[in-house]
């Protein structure tokens, strides 16, 4: 962190208190009150009273939150890498200086960041169509029997393939934009040394990029844990595969919105924020251990 | 980038890249394609080609402006309200929050930005329901603002300017102007502000994106289709196809799709110098 | 299912939020008793010339044209008809405008096996002090026993949906099958129409809560006893044992197709001849017209298949009510409306438009049972409806928290329709798992 040039005063709050205060508003207040329901329970007949930590130790015994949790985790463990992996290898790429139409690219990669996760689902549920749909046309086409990207076996596939989609470009270009800031004379120096393209890649390149890929992981771990417009969309097509408690957040929702349990569901959103953050502090901290 | 200029271009790298180019543009290509389809066409045609003999986006995009007494309309304005009221607001206060930041020592910097981080972890879907109680005593819910105050703040927006601004106003200019007798806010609007213009285009674009794509937030808030945005607007629409009585429009609801798209896509491009060199800075230093 | 159950999970928040302000706000609603005060027809008419404004909330698109009718009868009414969002969207935000105590409608509209969820939370108004117990001869059976909570009469009944055995005739025709009037029939009809052309099913199933209560309904099951807060969940009873045993053959021979209902591929599946029958309500015909014109002529109607030869049981699947909020301001007022929309000339606009009336003066009428349907080749399909209307099941009831049931049954039911999972282990696990809900949430479960 910087900051050891600066005098202590408080003269920052003017520029800072905006901010702090509308977030305070939006983020905090209903954190606090989500932390206040946690801790009573309210039924249909009998109202409302006093169950201390009842919540979390019913959500730590809850096999559907594990299973929830289990399904993020393995969507992170696989989805993240790949889509992280492809943005490096095309940061690089285009980086390289070695691409025709680099500039084309960049910005076609890029563009599936604009289209709302919304749209995005939307149209990927049409193309997934294993009937009549994109795949259904594929199949007859060309003779092959894909099979059904929204059977329960594959729907997870078929979400991390619409979120890679979304967020590869976006990622992408985060590491590009990383890459650029390098000095060129580093590389000349490089090449007068004798240093071939790899060696430029693993010496020069990755360690420019360690800033970017930590936060590009943080925020994707983040995304990945509270994974939710996408399956969300996509349960209209796919109900029996996508249960109500597919992702930890859908299963929060569910048990506040069609079950009328906010109490429980405050105390699983708080079970799962807690370990969303220990894990990104955790990357954060080895992240940035070495420099 | 001057260090590219001499390189090689290579037919096969190229090409590699090519496939991930593929699979970026393939959905957006299948986009345009069936947005020239009838709902019939949409049915008896390949989702990857025209439909033979009819080609009807004129008609579709007629269709969508018009279709239920012009709601479309209604909803892009919405979405342009938010847009400007919630990025615009976001970025003004991401801006000053993150020139604070790199800028001053304060009393509970440290504790700032750690907080932020914190509760951007805690998934919003729990919070909806707290949040809709505190808007609805407000008396908040099903206005526009129900919508653009929870928009105002971004955390990635405060990051990137935070870093930005590190990157970009020096030290010693800052001081400079100090020592000159220039107020804080002086110093802020008149020296630092031009500097961060790169930083704050960019932003402003991912806020924009954001609110833009905001549904989770507006599925709360509001009831009354009037104040819908796009996004919600074609999900509605998407969901008519399940009602007794109602009518399916799919085929209104991917040109509705394209029209919701093109314009994001129009600023982005329209702004990338900007945005590109914004990122820069803001993603490289941690 | 009337609406399919899109985003049920945003599905009913109202009780959750009512409840979330009685934990905050410490007011335990017992102080405030419901209107109990009679209200006489004069006082319902004298509002009505009064006048005044109100708000409606429905997604039931021939409202459109009652409203503005009505409006040109009374002059003095303003009526703000507004879509807040199809089924259980507008559930979330009738629920969370009751929690708020304010912005709620003054009307809103509720399928029947929600109303009892409503009902039990004191969030929509009892109509028997306005008369209403008096309506009993005017609506069907079926949708008048739905929209009674105990003794209560808690709405008026706008729709209804007796079943019936919709068909390709066409695909029948080509294949020699003869309409199925057994479910046993109909299980044979699908093995031969599946091994005739591969491609084409007897119907697309995917699991639908609606549908499998409807069919365990009409099979004389009761899985569902209501007693105050008192309830009795069991899929044992032989009802659902025969839904089970034929929907097994359906399922393991991979007889339906997995095409989610009300998708773009179901649509199609209807046009294209590939999806040969769909048992469902009577409100279906309006969404055979406007969503697939291409097949128009290709269908026929017929009395939905029976679990005994011979019998002539119906159930019903899907309909909704008009209810009054609790909140409402001008409950007169809105009482009117609601009369004028479900029983008064509103009924007759509806039908004109598409809608299935709960009515049975216009189940009854020569003029509804001999009009022809050209999209049926010119069958007079209301004469079949109308029968079925008439042999709906009694004695059946939903839970007093449905919303929540339904909302799991992908979870545990919808499992037979994908795995190795036998229907009946799912059955027994929706059964567990609403028994247990039941049980969170106060009620005494047996």
């Amino acid at each position: 962190m910087a900051g050891t040039r600066r005098r202590r005063s408080w003269a920052g709050w003017q520029f800072v208190a905006p901010f702090v205060a509308v977030f305070a508003f939006v983020f905090l207040a209903p954190i606090g009150y989500s932390i206040h329901l946690s801790l009573y329970r309210t039924r249909l007949i009998g109202g409302t009273s006093f169950a201390g930590l009842d919540n979390y130790r019913q959500a730590l015994g809850d096999p559907n939150f594990w299973s929830a949790l289990g399904r993020v985790s393995l969507f992170l463990a696989v989805q993240v890498p790949i889509m992280l992996f492809l943005a490096l290898l095309v940061a690089l790429a285009i980086d390289s200086g070695r691409l025709h139409g680099k500039a084309f690219f960049r910005v076609a990669i890029f563009l599936p960041y604009a289209v709302p996760a919304v749209v995005a689902t939307l149209m990927w549920g049409f193309m997934y169509g294993s009937r009549f749909g994109l795949i259904g046309g594929l199949n007859d086409a060309l003779g092959l029997s894909l099979p059904d990207p929204l059977s329960p076996g594959l729907i997870l596939a078929s979400i991390g393939n619409i979120v890679t989609w979304e967020f590869v470009g976006y990622n992408m270009l985060i590491f590009y934009s990383a890459l650029r800031v390098v000095p060129a004379s580093l590389y000349e120096s490089a090449e007068i040394d004798g240093a071939g393209q790899f060696r430029i890649v693993t010496a020069i390149k990755l360690p420019a990029l360690r800033g970017a890929l930590v936060i590009a992981t943080i925020f994707s771990i983040i995304g990945s844990f509270q994974l939710f417009n996408e399956p969300s969309i996509l349960q209209k097509l796919a109900p029996n595969a996508i249960t109500t408690h597919f992702t930890p957040n859908l299963y929060a929702y569910a048990l506040s919105f069609s079950g009328q349990q906010y109490n429980y569901a405050a105390a699983v959103a708080i079970v799962m924020g807690v370990i969303t953050m220990v894990i990104a502090y955790a990357v954060q901290l080895r992240g940035t251990k070495e420099r | 980038m001057a260090k590219g200029i001499r390189r090689r271009r290579s037919a096969l790298l190229t090409a590699l890249t090519g496939i991930v180019l593929i699979y970026s543009l393939v959905p957006l290509v299948w986009l345009v394609l069936n947005a020239t389809k009838t709902q019939e066409g949409l049915f008896s045609s390949f989702g990857l080609w025209f439909d033979d003999g009819r080609f009807a986006l004129g008609d579709n995009i007629r269709q969508t402006l018009t279709y239920d007494d012009g709601i479309f309309l209604r909803w892009l304005g919405n979405t342009l309200l938010y847009v400007v009221a919630g990025a615009g607001g976001a970025t003004l206060l991401a801006v000053l929050a993150g020139y604070g930041l790199a800028t001053y020592d304060f009393p509970g910097r440290r504790g700032v930005f750690a907080t932020v981080i914190g509760a951007v972890a805690v998934p919003g879907t729990a919070l909806a329901v707290p949040t809709f109680l505190m808007f609805s005593r407000l008396g908040l819910t099903d206005t526009p603002w129900a919508v653009i105050v929870p928009s105002l703040i971004s955390p990635f927006g405060l990051y990137l300017m935070w870093t930005f601004t590190r990157e970009a106003v020096p030290a010693e200019i800052i001081e400079a102007a100090r020592m000159d007798g220039a107020s804080e806010l002086r110093t802020f609007y008149r020296i630092a502000v031009p500097m961060l213009a790169p930083g704050i285009v960019t932003v402003l674009l991912f806020s924009m994106v954001a609110t833009w794509n905001n549904y989770f937030l507006p599925l709360i808030m509001l009831r009354d289709p009037d104040w819908y945005p796009l996004t919600l607007g074609l999900s509605a629409w998407n969901a008519q196809a399940a009602t007794a009585g109602g009518q399916p429009v799919f085929h209104l609801v991917i040109t509705g799709s394209l029209l919701t798209v093109l314009p994001l896509l129009a600023a982005f491009l329209l702004l990338q110098r900007y945005w590109q060199s914004g990122l820069a800075a803001g993603s490289v230093k941690q | 299912m009337r609406t399919y159950p899109r985003r049920r999970l945003l599905g009913a928040a109202a009780l959750a939020t009512a409840l979330v302000l009685a934990g905050c706000g410490g007011s335990d609603d017992d102080s405030a008793p419901s209107s109990g005060a009679p209200v006489s027809e004069a006082d319902v008419r004298a509002a009505l010339q009064k006048g005044g404004n109100l708000t409606v909330w429905a997604w039931e698109p021939t409202l459109k044209q009652v409203v503005a009718k009505f409006q040109q009868a009374y002059p003095a009414v303003k009526v703000d008809l507004v879509n807040a969002g199809t089924g259980n969207d507008q559930y979330t935000a009738v629920q969370n405008a009751v929690a708020a105590g304010s912005g709620g409608p003054d009307v809103a509209q509720i399928e029947y096996y929600a109303l009892p969820q409503f009902a039990l939370g004191k969030s929509i108004a009892e109509l028997g002090p306005y008369g209403a117990g008096a309506l009993e001869s005017t609506f069907t059976p079926g949708p008048w026993a739905s929209v009674h909570s105990g003794k209560g009469v808690y709405g008026l009944p706008m729709d209804s949906g007796p079943m019936a055995l919709f068909y390709n005739k066409q695909v029948f025709d080509k294949h020699g099958l003869k309409v199925p009037t057994t479910w046993a029939e109909y299980l044979d009809a699908a093995r031969r129409l599946h091994k005739a052309d591969p491609k084409a099913y007897i119907a697309n199933d995917t699991g639908d809560a609606g549908f499998v209560t409807s069919l365990i309904w009409q099979a004389g099951g009761k899985p569902y006893q209501v007693d105050g807060t008192t309830v009795t969940i069991t899929f044992a009873d032989s009802g659902t044992q025969q839904f089970a045993a034929v929907w097994q053959q359906l399922i393991s021979e991979k007889l339906l197709a997995p095409i989610v209902s009300w998708s773009d591929q179901w649509y199609q599946g209807l046009g294209n001849g590939t999806i040969a029958t769909l048992a469902t309500g009577a409100w279906m015909p309006a969404n055979f017209t406007s969503g697939v014109p291409a097949a128009s002529g290709r269908w026929r109607v017929a009395p939905l298949p029976q679990w005994q030869a011979g019998a002539k049981a119906s159930a019903e699947n899907g309909g909704s009510s008009l209810a009054i909020m609790e909140k409402s301001g001008n409950k007169a007022l809105a009482y009117a409306f609601l009369r004028y929309a479900t029983d008064g000339d509103g009924v007759q606009t509806r039908v004109d438009n598409g809608a299935f009336p709960a009515t049975t003066a216009q189940l009854t009428s020569p003029a509804f049972l001999d009009s022809k349907f050209a999209y049926f080749g010119g069958q007079q399909a209301n004469r079949i409806f109308a029968e079925s209307a008439r042999n709906v099941a009694g004695g059946w009831s939903y839970l007093p928290f449905q919303v929540y049931a339904n909302s799991i049954f992908k979870d545990t039911v919808g499992q037979a329709y994908v795995s190795a999972t036998p229907l009946a282990d799912g059955l027994k696990a929706w059964q567990d798992r609403s028994a247990k809900y039941g049980k969170e949430q106060g009620f005494t479960v047996k």
